[in-house]
């Protein structure tokens, strides 16, 4: 379904990915892996058309590097971006409903609200609240939800787990499989490694921009070199 | 690195010597005194223009609220000339002083403003300062002032027919200005000031005083261009609130600083140099039977170059910007 | 004495409506995307001259041709972005000066076509339903075509706040908030700017029209409601649409009270001196958002 090869991209000089080849089949759970600054988010900026690259993107025979970035999201590959990116002056059901504005004309498009609702059923009870004043879990359920009312195909989360306790990113967690089990691909990039490879069907592990790893999330799971040199645990 | 840097300095005042040797022979061959007049023109404002570079362009407050100390310095040693008799020589000094002081006055309140309030406060301020000239009749209300002729004299800086005296004069004004530029870019100022340009929140916790940097350099740009508008107003010999204050005078004393380059040395003038003939000569040969066609011009040209030269025209030349901030190498 | 009291309130408010509206224009594509038009007195001076134009070859009414104009400005936003503002957006280097004097040119520019096209003198609209007449209502005079006007900035500004309630509204507000996360949810945000342009300009071209109806038309007419403008959105606060409403009919008495207390020609001293003493008190307007 998508095809990274031989992606590089770089801040002023600075290189944050190199010769990157990656590929997220039909259906998936990929989880990508690495430390602090590994690369992991400028990866989804790069799919999602935020930063400029070299090599080739492909998503189902499109070249997502000529392709304006709202464009890609058009086409059903979304990102929930990391620090969720909500717009917080905005009222819960005005950051959902803003996340079909694209859709317009298509009757159907507010119909993924019932997913989201049953996925969060908190957030259905806080719907006229401003987005800021939601705590960050729930920021983060909105960021999924407002994702999922693109109708994506290709979701791509940068660490979901970021600044919320255990119990929740279970349940986050386990969302991620559900909204997978609905035929979406995902693409997840989580700093909890563990957690991560338990749901992921592969894996990837990035350091300094590079693959360095890649395969079955188990193997990885099991690999103690992983673990000790790449990320440190 | 110390070594370069201060090379590199000695390097800009050989090359402004140069341009100063040249500046002083170019009027001698020119005997028309319409070119004479276009150039004398174009050196003040590439004064002034400089003089708005010290704080729009180094301390990075965007002002377009100039016209106010151009109209004051203008009127103040007009005043002290017509009813008191003080040579202009002195009074263009105390227009300066006096210029330099409302400049204080005006940031007083509107340093603790930033972005576009802080711009568009400056217009207003200089809008009332313009309003009350109009109507006040101690300093001749729309009337104005005519400075009475009393004869070639480089105290009085008078010269019925010669242009060559204002030419130096205006030259020596220019001169000044770029002198103080070069003296601020290498000194603890030109550094805490460029600090205050590029991040407020970061200058502050470097240990730099935010509200006297910008007190400063509005200090000193509102001083060179209070005396650029008394230079002015003996040049021409007669002043109006119109002709010295008119808001849209801020304009053009800001525009060649940020079309040549703000925050460089060389910007202000290569922008008046290009920018003032330009506007001058459109106007004579396009404003009169075009009508409009010299405005057009003029405002097309502007559009142009910000957006295709968004660093100014000295990018032209290849004179790179000093790299921001801390990585500067400025004395800290 | 009452009678006179009234008639300066009432020609403060007439006239402060109208100066809310232009203010309008320009507060929305401030709030938007942190843009100061310093074309917009321009912009309205066109929708004036395209008034007169249309006044005198058609005979239309100013009430009857407001659409027209709108939609004409309304063009001329968008193109404006999708021309210049969209490039000015995408320097990165300087951006903030180069945003001003890009329409600070721009503003030239169309002061220099419109007197190329014509000509400097004064022009006016002097028939119509309603041009000339005045109503009277216990000893105060109400001109009719400032009356009609006034209603047409109250609708203007009910028809903005009926468009930031709709999705598109809401869009809006997600781009100013965000301008690079929209995009991850498939909104085009230049497509969002553009329109905000168009509306911006359409806005301050219904003010123009109305204006046309009462006031001179000529080239530089533009300039002067413009400082008032910017004045009225910084008082206001930028970005709010409230605020833009209030400090402009508080800037139309202002600037009535000074002119019949003082002296006409010092009317503004009035206005402006309220302006830097309330952002003495709060440097982000009546209403700004931090
Ligand atoms: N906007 C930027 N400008 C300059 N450098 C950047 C920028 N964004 C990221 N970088 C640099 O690129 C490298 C990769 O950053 P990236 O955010 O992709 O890392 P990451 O793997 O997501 O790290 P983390 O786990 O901390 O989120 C880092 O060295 C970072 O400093
Ligand atoms: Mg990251």
């Amino acid at each position: 379904m998508l095809r990274l090869e031989d992606v590089s991209a770089s801040y002023r000089g600075l290189r944050a990915l190199q010769g990157v080849s990656l590929e997220v089949g039909k259906g998936e759970i990929v989880a990508v892996v690495g430390a602090n600054g590994a690369g992991k988010s400028t990866l989804l900026k790069a799919i999602s058309g935020q930063v400029a690259t070299e090599g080739a993107i492909d998503f189902e025979g499109q070249d997502l590097r000529r392709i304006r970035p709202h464009q890609i999201a058009r086409l059903g590959v979304n990102l929930v971006p990391e620090g969720r990116r909500l717009f917080p002056r905005l009222s819960v059901e005005d950051n959902l409903r803003l996340g079909a504005y694209a859709k317009r004309g298509d009757p159907d498009r507010f119909k993924p609200l019932d997913l989201v609702f049953s996925l969060f059923p908190r957030l259905q009870e806080r719907l006229a609240q401003r987005a800021e004043t939601l705590s960050g879990g729930e920021q983060q359920m909105l960021a999924i939800g407002r994702a999922l009312m693109t109708q994506p195909r290709l979701l791509m989360l940068d660490e979901p787990s970021q600044g919320i306790m255990p119990r929740l990113v279970d349940d986050i967690l386990a969302a991620i499989v559900r909204i997978r089990g609905l035929g979406v691909t995902i693409l997840l990039v989580e700093q909890r490694l563990a957690e991560a490879l338990e749901i992921a069907d592969r894996a990837y592990v990035l350091q300094t921009g590079r693959v360095v790893m890649s395969g079955a999330a188990r193997d990885i799971a099991g690999n103690a070199d992983v673990r000790r040199a790449y990320l440190g645990i | 690195m110390d070594n370069l840097i201060t090379r590199r300095r000695r390097g800009e005042l050989w090359i402004g010597a140069v341009i100063l040797v040249v500046l002083i022979l170019l009027p001698l061959p020119i005997a028309d005194a319409y070119t004479r007049n276009l150039i004398i023109i174009s050196i003040l404002f590439a004064g002034l223009a400089q003089a708005w570079n010290i704080l729009g362009g180094y301390c990075g407050q965007i002002s377009l609220g100039h016209s106010l100390y151009f109209g004051i310095g203008a009127y103040v040693s007009t005043l002290l000339f017509v009813r008191l008799g003080v040579p202009p020589l002195v009074g263009m000094f105390a227009g300066g002083l006096i210029g330099g002081l409302i400049a204080l006055l005006v940031g007083w309140p509107c340093f603790r403003l930033s972005g576009h309030y802080y711009a568009i406060a400056t217009v207003v301020v200089a809008e009332i300062g313009y309003l009350l000239f109009l109507n006040w009749d101690f300093v001749g209300g729309a009337m104005g002032v005519y400075i009475p002729f009393k004869g070639d004299s480089w105290v009085a800086l008078q010269f019925r027919t010669q242009k060559l005296p204002y030419h130096y004069l205006v030259l020596a004004f220019a001169t000044a200005t770029w002198i103080a530029a070069w003296v601020i870019e290498g000194s603890r100022w030109g550094f805490s000031w460029r600090a205050v340009k590029d991040d407020v929140i970061a200058a502050r916790s470097l240990g730099v005083r935010v509200f006297p940097s910008k007190m400063a350099a509005a200090a000193i740009s509102g001083f060179f261009t209070g005396m650029g508008g008394a230079i002015y107003a003996q040049y021409v010999g007669y002043i109006d609130p119109d002709s010295t204050m008119n808001g849209q005078l801020a304009i053009l004393i800001a525009l060649p600083a940020v079309l040549g380059g703000v925050g460089t040395l060389w910007g202000p003038f290569l922008g008046a140099a290009v920018l003032t003939p330009l506007s001058e000569l459109s106007r004579s040969y396009l404003g009169g039977s075009g009508r409009g066609v010299d405005l057009m011009l003029y405002g097309l040209v502007i559009v142009v170059v910000a957006l295709a030269r968004p660093a100014g025209l000295v990018s032209l030349f290849g004179i790179r910007r000093r790299p921001k901030g801390v990585a500067d190498g400025s004395p800290a | 004495m009452t009678a006179m009291v009234f008639q300066v309130a009432i020609g403060g408010l007439l006239m402060g409506l109208i100066y809310a509206l232009v203010a309008a224009g320009l507060s929305l594509i401030f709030g938007l995307m942190d843009i100061v038009n310093f074309a917009h007195g321009e912009l309205m001076m066109l929708a004036m001259f395209a008034a007169f134009v249309i006044w005198q070859y058609a005979g239309l009414d100013p009430l009857m041709m407001l659409p027209i104009v709108a939609i004409l400005l309304f063009g001329l936003g968008v193109l404006i972005y999708r021309g210049l503002i969209a490039r000015a957006l995408s320097v990165n280097f300087n951006r903030g000066m180069v945003q001003i004097f890009v329409t600070f040119g721009l503003a030239i520019f169309i002061r220099g076509a419109a007197q190329f096209v014509f000509g400097g003198e004064f022009k006016s609209i002097n028939t119509g339903w309603l041009a000339g007449r005045t109503a009277e209502i216990a000893g105060v005079y109400l001109p009719l075509p400032q009356v009609a006007a006034s209603f047409v900035c109250l609708a203007a500004f009910a028809g903005l706040l009926l468009i930031s309630r709709t999705e598109f509204g809401r869009a809006l507000e997600a781009t100013r908030e965000d301008r690079d996360a929209v995009a991850l949810i498939g909104i085009d945000r230049d497509h969002i700017f553009a329109l905000g342009w168009g509306l911006g300009a359409a806005t301050v071209g219904v003010a123009g029209v109305m204006l046309a109806g009462f006031y001179y038309v000529a080239p530089n007419v533009g300039a002067n409601f413009a400082l008032i403008a910017y004045v009225t959105v910084a008082l206001g606060g930028f970005g709010s649409l409230l605020g833009a409403l209030v400090a402009g009919v508080l800037i139309g008495e202002v600037e009535a009270i000074t002119a019949a207390v003082l002296e006409p020609s010092l009317k503004q001293v009035g206005v402006f001196g309220i302006y830097m003493i309330v952002l003495m008190v709060r440097p982000r307007g009546l209403f700004g958002k931090l």
